[in-house]
């Protein structure tokens, strides 16, 4: 009953163009049928989510160990609450990041929970950037 | 399954199979002339409406199976299609999915009658066990039949379930990849569920026999607790039980059919009539009222591994139950303590429903954890204290000193159970719905209400104007064909006026021998053609917001009663929270935002909407649309009419739905008195 080989096959990497992206704006893309978000942050978000202290996190990882070096604006998650699974909306929440309806989880500028019963940071997807405005996910 | 029978029937022909196969005389030990304890009361007849409901299920669901496309794409347009066009296929989906709410109901009357008698007890251990196994198996097959329509509940609901097996540490990720069959939930997981939403209940109807064997073999247990000793304690099961189980389900119809045919979607999620979208999560995700007590359970617990685990161990304990309890007095009725936590469990059940459909904040978290407390303090602390503290009241001697002791109040608990079927049911439910922020709309004297209620032909065909020349420049109606114009209980046109309505539109078809696309005018058997080739163009036309197709918007949309309104409606009937918020939104214009009320730039202020703010500007004004027909040419007219419509192409079978609900009652009402009557004249010197 696991994934078939089609199903399997359509999960290969994506290609996403950045440069349609102005600062402050973020994109929804699907991969493997999940929300990624692909936030494009300004500096304020920047700069709040490197000024907590990483201990106090519920899941402590630090802002830069969840973005490539060299492109700090972006932040690439899977946009799938780690509680139950809905998809959290982006720009909402007093984190400024992201805020799940469901259960009420509440998300920072960098995707780490900081409120709520989910458990664990919106995890980041395997990518990497192929040029300066071009990230292949997967 | 009592022993060897002695039943010898007189037919050589029955002679003949039943020396080779003894199936008759099996029938006839254990459902004619099996001794039954004289004292049962009606909560012993749910055991029979369970089958029958069980039965009901199973029939239903394979004519539903024979029109159903398992696919993501396709699911939600099918079923559709079904209560449309398929005979009576409203009639089929309407006692699934109302059967299914009525299951869960009477197992729990059941499951709870158990409790208190103490059914569970020594020798029924077993008994007792094998109906938990088949409330689990019945809990898995009424979640994955939820999942089939693929709305957004559906969708929601599968979600968020399947990921609770994500909690399990180690193995969790993968176990819920193999449920999914993919990545996310998708159209793979949608086939599995549909192959294991029609084997289940086979599973089911196996454990029920088992259940049965057992029962026949430890005997029923009854509401004095006491083992039947002598033939005066016991009468054959049939006439006796037959009948009056008969009459039981007789009186269960009644309720039954009230959903049916008179509130189909007042237990449904207006949620799911808006098709799954993986990209959107519902504001509030509520499972089916069933499960709204454990959902509780889960959301108190804040951590998500314990919550998990909190919510299957509140089924689960109930396996443990026999042992739990040690009281040697069976039956609660000699139990004064214990009779009183059993109520006092019974609210707390009751309470977990209504808090497991509220949005998890404040009070309603901290209630909600005292109440699972209370929950498991219940069986883990109550019941195996009682066992030892308590004095129970002297148990009669024998059923027949029962009997003598009390006489004929048999009506009354039947009474009891149908006040009980309507609190227990209604306590439970909706009301987590859309409010955010928007005013309730105020409610409207529709044509369409209440058990007589047909639709205003003029109102349907002004409104189709309405629609045709305002609503369908940006939305679809994309369920309607021009056919149905001319259907009975629709807006009434002859075939004559449908074929040329239809063909004023231009059909894209083909492709032709050329390989290319073609237009031509349309016709009776076209759907209304969409505005806009696909959502993409339709989002991009209207500030990125894509207009909702409208067939079945004035179902797709509803607002919270909020308690105790719910209530009043369930034997009120009212059930047009979708028209009244269809004809507000359209009303609620406002050119000026009140103060204090800021709506961003490309949006317009509704005071209807939820949150105020709506892409779509105001559609009507005044003298906007002529009407041939002397109606006034206003905005609240045409809001009335267009609603009017609208509802029609929600339930384009509602008035035959209601006419046939009035047959059906009639016919119900004087079935159960006969029953009742045959009934007291099989028993009468049994008393
Ligand atoms: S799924 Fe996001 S908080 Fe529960």
């Amino acid at each position: 009953m696991n994934p078939d080989a089609s199903t399997i096959a359509a999960g290969a990497p994506i290609e996403v163009d950045l440069s349609p992206v102005a600062e402050g704006q973020d994109i929804k893309v699907f991969w493997r049928g999940k929300p990624i978000y692909i936030s494009h942050r300004t500096k304020k978000q920047i700069d709040e989510a490197r000024a907590v202290p990483v201990a106090s996190l519920p899941d402590p990882q630090s802002d830069e160990a969840r973005v490539k070096a060299g492109h700090d604006q972006w932040l690439v998650v899977i946009g799938i609450c780690t509680h139950l699974g809905c998809i959290p909306i982006a720009h909402e929440g007093n984190y400024d990041g992201f805020f799940c309806p469901c259960h009420g989880s509440q998300y920072d500028s960098s995707g780490r929970i900081r409120q709520g019963p989910a458990p664990a940071n919106l995890p980041v997807p395997p990518y990497q950037f192929v040029s300066d405005t071009k990230i292949q996910i997967g | 399954m009592s022993g060897p029978s002695d039943y010898q029937p007189s037919n050589p022909a029955l002679q003949w199979i039943e020396r080779r196969l003894p199936i008759l005389g099996l029938v006839h030990s254990s459902f004619v002339v099996y001794p039954t304890p004289r004292n049962l009361n009606y909560w012993w007849t749910f055991g029979a409406i369970l089958s029958f409901m069980l039965g009901m299920q199973i029939l239903t669901g394979v004519i539903l199976a024979m029109h159903y496309t398992p696919h993501a794409d396709l699911a939600f347009k099918s079923v559709e299609l079904l209560v449309r066009d398929v005979n009576y296929g409203w009639l089929l989906r309407n006692m699934h999915a109302c059967g299914a709410s009525m299951f869960f109901f009477a197992v729990y009357v059941h499951m709870l009658r158990g409790l208190y008698y103490g059914s569970y007890k020594e020798p029924r251990e077993v008994l007792w066990i094998l109906g938990v196994i088949i409330y689990l198996l019945m809990m898995a097959t009424g979640f994955m039949g939820y999942v089939l329509p693929w709305g957004q509940m559906s969708f929601w609901g599968a979600t968020v379930i399947t990921n609770l097996f994500s909690a399990i540490p180690y193995v969790g990720e993968s176990i819920v990849t193999l449920l999914w069959g993919g990545y996310s939930v998708g159209n793979p997981t949608l086939n599995r569920f549909f192959s294991l939403h029609y084997l289940l209940p086979f599973l089911i109807a196996g454990v029920v026999v088992l259940h049965v064997w057992a029962l026949h073999v430890a005997g029923q247990n009854n509401p004095d607790g006491v083992e039947p000793k002598t033939e005066k304690d016991t009468v054959p099961f049939t006439p006796h039980a037959t009948i009056k189980d008969g009459f039981g389900v007789a009186c269960f119809l009644l309720l039954y059919a009230w959903f049916i045919f008179y509130m189909p979607n007042y237990l449904g999620d207006a949620d799911n009539y808006i098709p799954a979208n993986p990209g959107v999560t519902p504001p509030h995700i509520v499972p089916e009222w069933y499960y709204l007590p454990f959902y509780a359970i889960l959301r108190s617990i804040p951590n998500k591994l314990a919550g998990v685990i909190g919510m299957f161990s509140a089924i689960i304990i109930l396996c443990f139950l026999p042992w739990l309890d040690a009281a040697k007095t069976r039956s609660s009725k000699y139990r004064p303590l214990a009779k009183q936590f059993f109520w006092i469990f019974v609210a707390v059940c009751i309470l977990l429903g209504y808090l497991g459909a509220q949005p998890p904040e404040g009070i309603y978290v901290i209630a909600g954890r005292v109440l699972t407390v209370c929950y498991f303090a219940y069986f883990l602390i109550v019941l195996p204290l009682l066992s030892r503290i308590e004095t129970p009241r002297p148990v009669p001697n024998s059923i027949s000193e029962a009997i003598l002791a009390k006489s004929g109040k048999a009506v009354a608990s039947i009474a009891v159970a149908l006040v009980a079927a309507g609190a227990l049911f209604v306590g439970t439910l909706q009301d987590a719905r859309a409010e955010e922020g928007g005013t309730k709309p105020p409610g409207n004297s529709w044509s369409f209400a209440g058990p007589f209620g047909k639709y205003d032909r003029g109102a349907l065909q002004r409104g189709l104007k309405v629609y045709k020349e305002v609503c369908s420049n940006c939305h679809s109606l994309s369920y309607i064909a021009f056919r149905n114009l001319g259907d009975p209980g629709g807006p009434g046109y002859s075939v004559a006026q449908v074929a040329a309505f239809a063909s004023n539109y231009k059909i894209k078809d083909g492709p032709n021998d050329q390989g290319d696309m073609f237009e031509r005018p349309g016709r009776a058997a076209d759907y209304f053609p969409s505005p806009f080739p696909n959502e993409q163009a339709a989002r991009a036309a209207n500030g990125g917001a894509a207009p909702p197709d409208l067939s079945l918007i004035t179902k797709a949309r509803s607002y919270g009663r909020g308690f105790p309104m719910f209530l009043v409606d369930f034997f009120s009937q009212y059930q047009e929270q979708g028209p009244d918020y269809v004809s507000a939104v359209l009303q609620g214009f406002e050119d000026k935002a009140p103060e204090g009320v800021s709506i961003p730039e490309g949006s317009y202020y509704n005071k209807y909407f939820p949150g105020h703010a709506i892409k779509m500007p105001k559609p009507l004004s005044d003298g906007q649309v002529t009407y041939d027909d002397g109606s006034p040419a206003t905005v609240a007219q045409y809001a009335k009419d267009v609603t009017t419509f609208l509802m029609w192409t929600a339930e384009p079978h509602m008035e035959a739905r209601k006419r046939l609900g009035l047959q059906v009652f009639v016919f119900l009402i004087i079935f159960a008195f006969l029953m009742y009557f045959t009934k007291k004249k099989v028993w009468a010197d049994s008393h």
